[in-house]
């Protein structure tokens, strides 16, 4: 690396700029439907051209570095594609979740490892990135803060997968340490003081460690805090920060294939955060501080309820019978489905339950929330791998307007998203937020495997309004049931 | 002016004068600043439909550190920092390849489905 020719290093880069590209045209067909999966290749085959020419680029290595580079190759790319193949559609979310962990610890990793070959080899620690041309400063700020972001990502991944794969040790409910917020940003006040103080004393390894460490713990904090409905948005925010991780990483080597395209998914994957944030009408520090328990008036702490006007009363179950006789009776059903059917892997009962209730003459849509599921989209991957129509898929306002106009809610596993306390109640934590008008429609079937919180720990009062019917039990077996007393009547 | 003359058509007496080429540093930020406007653009109108395979997607975009790994795991001898470089390349290869064929599956079922819908 510090001796090859310069030819050489041009050509590195402009293959560099070719992946770029090829990254740039891919993430724009991502967007669009009809180009999406080719959209995944071009990105793909820019993805292998960068790793390619890297590896020629070192070719002229001893044999002894191949033999190293090679097995680690294989072997992360035959876990990536086990992991990848065997997954199941529901668990996508904490996949996506786990993956980017990985490339969170991989910027870290580099970062450190690369200021290990510095050290190893002797090079005066003064003289740290002056043999690219830079100024050893700006390559130690890189190092520390590629760190520093990298195993905040890592740590955060891990609590997100544990979250939403329910590991026993991890607490589904948020966990909030009095004062949380001001715990976080003494951290991260000490870890940028320590990333200083690193710059000034490069020989320190101590304060790099240290500063690991801190990451390390900034993103359990920072993830551990955050339940339910909000777990999206979380997502979200660790896809940019391992974005921004590898642009760091990027500045360490002076690697234009990591700048480019580390800053290509940070702010890309801002903009979808921020898309999630507008979707909840909340803002992100109150996503990531504010907790489901800390509602904007009160001042409730913890989950479980405590926040929020009490709801009471009773709620009102029906039969698959009953539910059947109303459905069949219905011109416009509206299907709101939530994590509840994700769980219960209910969407081709539903696509079936659908079919039924088409062939009566019944008009049929679904209301996707944006934050329905674990993930934005979530609704609308599932819905898709059970072959429904995605025209049939609406977004919130085009919900809104024909949920008023429906003879029949169904909601399906959905919670949060359908509470009308998120209207009025000022101090339930849900205030403000966006949600799906379903006491608008005539009927309201919930179904539901019990009364109990949701992810987020608050009942929600529309299951004791006058016009809506419990269907207790699993998605999946309820939607079946409906399918069969349709077919009866 | 006379003096711009000499200096663009004499040679360079000193370093950094008259190539005008800045620190690598900011020509990263500069590539840094721009490529996150990109990054902007491309991301500002997707159907909500694709946030989750875009996600996927560009998490797996994301796994380009094993650029850096692979420079990294480069020495002479196994060292600590080759070993860090190793288990970098391991942990952003599956990103890599995990990332890309989830988005993958996720993708094939739109496709799926809209051959149905034509149907």
């Amino acid at each position: 690396m510090f001796t090859l020719a310069l030819t050489k290093i041009d050509l590195l880069n402009l293959a560099y700029l070719a992946a770029a590209v090829l990254f740039i045209f891919g993430l724009k067909m991502l967007g669009k439907v009809p180009t999406a999966a080719r959209g995944n290749r071009v990105s793909a085959a820019g993805m292998l051209l960068a790793t390619v020419a890297t590896f020629f680029y070192l070719t002229g290595a001893t044999a002894v570095s191949l033999l190293w580079i090679v097995p680690a190759l294989g072997l992360g790319a035959a876990i990536g594609l086990v992991m990848a193949q065997r997954v199941e559609m529901t668990a996508m979310p904490q996949m996506v979740a786990l993956l980017n962990g990985f490339g969170g610890i991989a910027s870290l990793l580099v970062a450190t490892g690369d200021y290990a070959n510095r050290r190893g080899a002797f090079v005066a620690i003064d003289q740290l990135g002056v043999d690219s041309g830079g100024s050893p400063g700006f390559t130690l700020g890189a190092i520390a803060l590629a760190a520093l972001i990298g195993g905040a990502t890592f740590t955060g991944s891990l609590v997100a997968f544990g979250k939403l794969q329910g590991v026993a040790w991890v607490p589904d409910q948020p966990v909030q340490l009095p004062g949380q917020r001001w715990i976080v940003f003494g951290l991260l006040a000490a870890a940028l003081l320590l990333t200083a103080v690193f710059v000034a004393w490069p020989g320190a390894w101590g304060v790099l460690l240290l500063v690991t460490l801190l990451a390390l713990g900034l993103g359990v904090l920072l993830v551990i805090g955050i339940g339910g409905a909000d777990m999206p948005v979380v997502i979200a925010l660790l896809n940019s920060y391992s974005g921004v991780a590898a642009a760091m990483a990027g500045f360490v080597l002076n690697n234009y294939a990591l700048i480019i395209t580390g800053s290509l998914v940070g702010s890309s994957g801002l903009i979808l955060t921020n898309i999630m944030c507008k979707a909840m009408n909340r803002s992100l520090m109150n996503v990531l501080f504010g907790g489901m328990g800390a509602a904007p008036a009160a001042g409730g702490s913890g989950a479980g309820g405590s926040g929020g006007a009490t709801v009471s009363g009773t709620a009102r179950e029906a039969s698959g019978a009953d539910a059947a006789i109303v459905l069949e009776a219905a011109r416009q059903v509206v299907v709101v489905p939530g994590y509840g059917m994700a769980v219960a892997q209910a969407q081709h009962a539903v696509k079936e339950l659908v079919g039924e209730l088409a062939r009566r003459g019944i008009h049929v849509v679904y209301a996707i929330h944006p934050v329905a599921g674990r993930m934005p989209g979530h609704m609308n991957v599932l819905l898709a791998e059970a072959g429904v129509d995605y025209d049939t898929l609406l977004d919130l306002e085009p919900s809104n307007v024909q949920l008023r106009q429906s003879d029949v809610a169904l909601v399906i596993g959905a919670n949060d998203v359908t509470n009308p306390a998120a209207r009025h109640d000022t101090t339930s934590p849900l205030y403000g937020m966006p949600i799906l008008d379903v006491d608008e429609a005539r009927t309201v079937f919930v179904i539901k495997r019990s009364l109990n919180p949701g992810f987020a720990g608050i009942q929600n009062e529309l299951y004791f309004h006058e016009r809506t019917r419990m269907l207790f039990g699993d998605a999946k077996k309820v939607v079946m049931e409906l399918v069969n007393e349709l077919e009866q009547i | 002016m006379m003096d711009l003359w000499s200096c663009l058509f004499s040679p360079p007496l000193t370093l950094g004068f008259s190539t005008g080429l800045p620190d690598p540093f900011v020509i990263g930020v500069v590539v840094f600043v721009l490529a996150v406007f990109i990054g902007f653009e491309l991301i500002a109108k997707v159907p909500s439909t694709l946030h989750t395979p875009l996600m996927s997607g560009s998490n797996a975009i994301s796994g380009i550190t094993v650029v850096g790994a692979l420079l990294t795991s480069f020495a002479g001898s196994p060292s600590f920092g080759v070993v860090l470089g190793f288990l970098g390349i391991v942990f952003a290869t599956i990103n890599v390849v995990g990332g890309y064929v989830v988005t993958d599956r996720m993708l094939r079922m739109f496709k799926e489905k809209k051959d149905n819908a034509r149907r």
